[in-house]
């Protein structure tokens, strides 16, 4: 008796976790399906002509015909430059995430290692400054670079980078997890200056965190918007984002949709790329500075 | 762990922590902290461009800036554009805050044990690498009279004639909340699925042999367990949603259509910003700043740990009973 009504309760079981399971899968497709939709359009649509896009939606996609006239047609558009737009994005966010990380790293190391009198209101200091919102001292930031007469170059876009709490942060945690004192102690004995120490002994042990930081700060200048779109003004020197709020600016109506399509692709297909090579180290990188506990 | 050794060597080697820290701190100083407090400053000035070149002030006018900005007789004023962001962020951050906590239960459920999940989280995480602008861009174009989602709607015969989204308030919010949606539930899905797996296992076993059934499990254990992580979640999510600016300034070309009722406090920040009227933008920041740093504290204290300080006043009442007698 008491048989029969366990293996009842072992198939009823075993039915709720098929139902539950299918239904994970089905909510899983429907948001793989809203996740990936919008580019899967994108693509098809850059693929068509502006006549062809504008009379109906299509799963399929045009010819290659169209996709290159397209293509030329919005790298050779003399208003908006897209790929010296692309370089100039290119240019900020490499440099900016190599200062990013790099000087993270250094002001990390500085107050893991040294014992020095300040160190505990500078690491307060930077845990609190983590809250303020960047853009709250734009008024005062965007003064401050006209009479520097930085207006309208990459600078401003580049060197605040130096100064980053969120990667600093996630250094010093990674440092305290993965960097044994012990390391600089035996350099020191060998002979070797601290600043050497750090760049030639601290930094590959910090590959790891270094590659996660890189790309993150790599992902947000590239698609920083708020602040390029205030200091740069000269056409030529304008990132992918400003470029793209220009061509919202322009005359939608007219706009050919072919080109725009292709003008959305080029700003962001690199980043996919990037991500869909470096995706298991990214998505292990969100958790890792994010939180802890 | 290495205490003793850096304590007896660090008599030699102390000053050098001031070499290692100076970049970050002469970097903020010059690029965040005098900018900052020049920002408080201008925000109490007559400060702005008149034509191309001459400027005027920056000349001390008291609280005129935030009479202007605050003042609740126009019918477009500050408090209007923190009610439109509030609401376009709980719009986005509702569902993303369920779906996510959903996904995040289902991907470490022990007994469900999906496949592909390595898959599923790199499609999800997929839209938070992808430029705000060029999404916005996109769902522009996809809500445009002549777009795809207008041309799917005549074929499917629901409209005959072009729906205008961009109009129609509710629908201009729902789509930028809609992208918030997209762009930040892969982020916390990865989060929230973090913090459930740091809870030990042995937990969910024992609930499972208490006959614990998956809802329990959640609302019981999982939940109260990860508060500390939804905190922060809420908190990031809230900051960042008070700033919100590159997807609603590209779906309205920065006007915050129809009727402003789109347009966030970023968004009037940039304008005034943009218009070199650097005392009015200055203002606005000071409002933001202090409306963020305010929720940020509310938001800690109502998620600190209730027990733990329930057990600490307890503690010390005895120890005050104790003292008393």
């Amino acid at each position: 008796m008491n048989d029969i009504v366990r293996d009842r309760d072992a198939m009823s079981n075993i039915i709720i976790l098929n139902v539950r399971r299918a239904i994970a899968y089905l909510v899983l497709a429907i948001l793989t399906f809203a996740a990936l939709f919008p580019f899967y359009t994108m693509i098809i649509n850059s693929t068509r002509k502006h006549t062809e896009i504008q009379s109906g939606f299509s799963f399929f996609p045009g010819s290659w015909a169209d996709f290159y006239r397209n293509f030329m047609n919005a790298i050779n558009d003399p208003t908006i430059p897209i790929m010296t737009g692309m370089v100039n994005s290119l240019i900020i966010a490499v440099a900016a995430a190599f200062l990013c990380v790099y000087f993270s790293a250094f002001t990390a190391y500085g107050i893991h290692v040294y014992d020095f009198k300040i160190k505990k209101f500078c690491f307060t200091f930077i845990l609190i400054i983590m809250m303020v919102p960047t853009q709250v001292s734009a008024p005062g930031f965007l003064n401050l670079i006209t009479r520097m007469g930085l207006m309208d170059t990459f600078w401003p876009l580049i060197l605040p980078a130096i100064a980053a709490p969120v990667t600093f942060f996630f250094m010093k945690q990674y440092m305290e997890a993965s960097l044994p004192l012990e390391i600089v102690e035996a350099a020191r004995i060998d002979g070797c200056n601290e600043f050497k120490t750090f760049n030639r002994i601290v930094m590959p042990i910090l590959k790891p965190a270094i590659a996660v930081q890189a790309i993150f700060s790599f992902v947000a200048n590239w698609n920083n918007y708020f602040m390029p779109a205030l200091i740069l003004e000269t056409a030529n020197k304008k990132t992918l984002p400003v470029l793209i709020a220009m061509i919202r600016s322009a005359d939608f109506l007219t706009f050919d949709n072919g080109k725009l399509y292709v003008f959305i692709m080029l700003s962001i297909l690199p980043v996919i790329v990037v991500y869909l090579i470096l995706s298991k180290f990214i998505i292990r990188g969100v958790t890792l500075g994010a939180v802890k506990g | 762990m290495a205490a003793p050794i850096t304590k007896r060597k660090s008599i030699s080697y102390t000053n050098w922590g001031y070499f290692f820290i100076a970049p970050f701190f002469i970097i903020y100083a010059i690029f965040a902290f005098i900018p900052l407090l020049s920002t408080f400053w201008y925000s109490l000035c007559d400060y702005y461009r008149v034509g191309v070149a001459d400027w005027t002030g920056p000349k001390f006018i008291g609280l005129d800036n935030f009479k202007v900005i605050l003042d609740f007789s126009q019918t477009y004023n500050l408090l209007v554009y923190f009610k439109n962001t509030v609401i376009i962020w709980l719009v986005g951050f509702v569902p993303q805050i369920i779906v996510s906590l959903l996904l995040a239960s289902w991907f470490t459920d022990l007994r469900l044990k999906l496949k592909a999940t390595g898959f599923f989280k790199v499609v999800i995480y997929l839209p938070n690498v992808i430029m705000a602008a060029s999404i916005s861009m996109l769902f522009f174009a996809f809500f445009d009279d002549l777009g795809p989602v207008n041309s799917m709607l005549k074929e499917a015969g629901m409209i005959t004639e072009a729906y205008k989204f961009f109009n129609n308030v509710t629908a201009t919010r729902s789509i930028i909340a809609s992208i918030n949606f997209l762009m930040w539930f892969g982020n916390t899905t990865i989060l929230l699925m973090a913090a459930i797996m740091g809870v030990d296992t042995s937990v969910y076993e024992s609930a499972q042999i208490d006959g614990a059934n998956p809802a329990q499990t959640f609302w019981k254990i999982t939940i109260p367990l990860i508060r500390p992580l939804l905190v922060y979640v809420l908190v990031t999510s809230l900051i960042g949603g008070i700033q919100m600016f590159d997807i609603p300034s590209i779906i309205t070309n920065n006007i915050g259509t129809p009727n402003r009722t789109a347009m966030t406090v970023m968004m009037e920040l940039n304008a005034y910003a943009g218009n070199k009227d650097y005392g009015r933008a200055a203002a606005v920041a000071v409002v933001l700043f202090a409306v963020s740093a305010s929720l940020s504290l509310l938001v800690f204290w109502l998620g600190r740990d209730k027990d733990a300080i329930k057990v600490r006043k307890e503690m010390a009442k005895r120890k005050k009973g104790a003292g008393l007698l």
